[in-house]
């Protein structure tokens, strides 16, 4: 197989590699850029424990090449603290305990931000359909859902 | 195995006629990506279409709308379609999660050949058409020529989907698209039906087109089913005579997710259902 190459822009920093044709991007991420925050849960789309945003749209990247990013923009969880200074979502998941062994957590941080960019006030309905392609097997879902309903009302300044 | 991106339909056809081993067109990858994981598919080439221009654009033309292959859920249903067709939209967007919807298209769910596909009840029943790019030249087709079975098409080696038409919306006009799935979210529909309606000045049903989805092995235009609410007001007998018409159609298989006999009525019930949504949105009362 030959290796495509590819440059793009993850979290902001230029990135390039070398991969399979057929090669996740969450493979990408994982083992030739050394971003092991987005997890494989399923690989087939269901889990969205890999999920990132390509030129901002949430995707799974297990269900996207990595030959495919060329020029665009990913983000992923690792370039969501500030530095030391945790994103709203990330303190009030720890706050509101939203987590137990924390595989389904970078999914749902990066899920969780795409969904309050395009609705900063959801109703508890909206953000259980919002967050439906991310399953969490240890926290039952409550906690996630009040940690978010939370940071959605810090970060509206509510 | 490689992998391709090209920038026109013209040279994507190219790649595709020109491959000698298996080829495979990727829109939004969220079948073919689990298909591929899954070894269900080798093939030789990838020709992803995303970054054709002509095929992430949508289009407000003479004759209605042109929805290109490559345009995402999201992006259909942040469009002026949705106004016109919002049952084609509503059921466009009941693909899957956000984090599908953020990359899966309807020509890929059309063309993937899943009787279950949400999206081509509705697009049926809208008499949408498929416009399709090949080697020899471009043909036009309703989408209800597109499967032929589970997983099969009637693309010929080389033609690919641009585009599909749905036509401009005349004045009390309206459409709905039905599943039924045992969860809220995320499942696959066991029964669905599409209906598209158009009023005359007195509320009387003057056109119609209803489909049924996972009732047979490809999605079906019924057109007893159309027939039986032509003329009326949606009364409930011309409801029950549409239902009939519809449970009439089904030759649905038997699994752990539906029986024979319910994908059977419920088929019925879903139209009537949708029907009436149809014909709230076409401004019958
Ligand atoms: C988690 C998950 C949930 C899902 N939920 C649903 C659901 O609720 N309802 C539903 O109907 N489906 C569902 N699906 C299936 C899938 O998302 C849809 O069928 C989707 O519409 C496929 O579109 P795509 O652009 O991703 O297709 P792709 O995977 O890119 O392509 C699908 C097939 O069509 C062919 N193709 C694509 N574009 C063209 C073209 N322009 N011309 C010719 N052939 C083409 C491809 O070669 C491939 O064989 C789900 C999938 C996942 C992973
Ligand atoms: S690993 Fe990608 S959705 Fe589960
Ligand atoms: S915390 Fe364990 S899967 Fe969610």
């Amino acid at each position: 197989m030959a290796g495509v190459h590819v440059s793009t822009t993850v979290n902001g920093d230029p990135a390039e590699f070398v991969c399979d044709p057929d090669e996740p991007l969450l493979d990408v991420l994982r083992n030739r850029l050394g971003l092991t925050g987005a997890k494989e849960g399923c690989g087939t789309g269901d889990c969205g424990a890999c999920s990132v945003t390509v030129d901002g749209e949430l995707v799974c990247s297990c269900l996207v090449l990595g030959a495919e990013v060329e020029g665009r923009k990913i983000e992923t969880i690792e370039g969501m603290a500030d530095g030391d200074k945790l994103h709203p979502l990330q303190r009030k998941f720890i706050e509101h305990a939203a987590l137990q062994c924390g595989i389904c957590t970078p999914g749902f941080l990066i899920a969780a931000r795409a969904l309050l960019k395009k609705n900063a006030n959801p109703t508890e309905e909206e953000i259980r359909f919002g967050l439906a392609g991310n399953l969490c097997r240890c926290t039952g879902y409550d906690k996630i859902v009040r940690a978010v309903q939370d940071a959605a009302r810090e970060m509206r300044g509510a | 195995m490689r992998y391709e991106a090209p920038s026109s339909t013209k040279a994507a056809v190219t790649l595709l006629t020109k491959e000698k081993g298996k080829s495979a067109i990727l829109a939004g990858g969220t079948d073919l990506l689990v298909r591929l994981k899954g070894g269900f598919v080798e093939p030789d080439l990838i020709v992803d279409i995303k970054r054709i221009p002509a095929m992430r654009e949508i289009k407000k033309t003479a004759s209605g709308f042109q929805v290109g292959a490559a345009v995402s859920g999201n992006e259909l249903g942040a469009s002026v379609v949705k106004k016109a067709w919002p049952g084609v939209v509503e059921a466009a967007n009941l693909i899957g999660s956000k984090q599908v919807q953020g990359r899966c298209t309807m020509v890929g769910n059309l063309c993937n050949a899943s009787p279950a596909a949400d999206s081509v009840p509705a697009l049926v029943a809208a008499g949408a058409h498929a416009v399709i790019v090949g080697p020899k030249k471009k043909r036009t087709v309703p989408v209800e020529k597109i499967a032929t079975g589970p997983g099969r098409t009637s693309l010929a080696k080389g033609e690919i989907v641009e585009s599909l038409l749905l036509p401009k919306r005349p004045a009390r006009a309206g459409d709905a698209y039905l599943r039924f799935i045992p969860r809220s979210e995320m499942d696959i529909a066991v029964v669905s039906a599409g209906v598209s309606l158009v009023l005359d000045a007195k509320g009387v049903v003057k056109e119609a087109r209803v489909a049924l989805g996972a009732v047979a092995p490809t999605v079906l235009l019924v057109a007893p089913a159309a027939k039986a609410i032509i003329g009326s007001k949606l009364d409930d007998a011309a409801l029950d005579k549409l239902a009939a018409a519809c449970s009439a159609a089904c030759s649905p298989i038997d699994d752990k997710r539906g029986t024979i006999e319910f994908r059977t009525k419920v088929a019925g019930v879903l139209a009537k259902r949708a029907a009436k949504i149809a014909y709230q949105r076409a401004g019958g009362k």
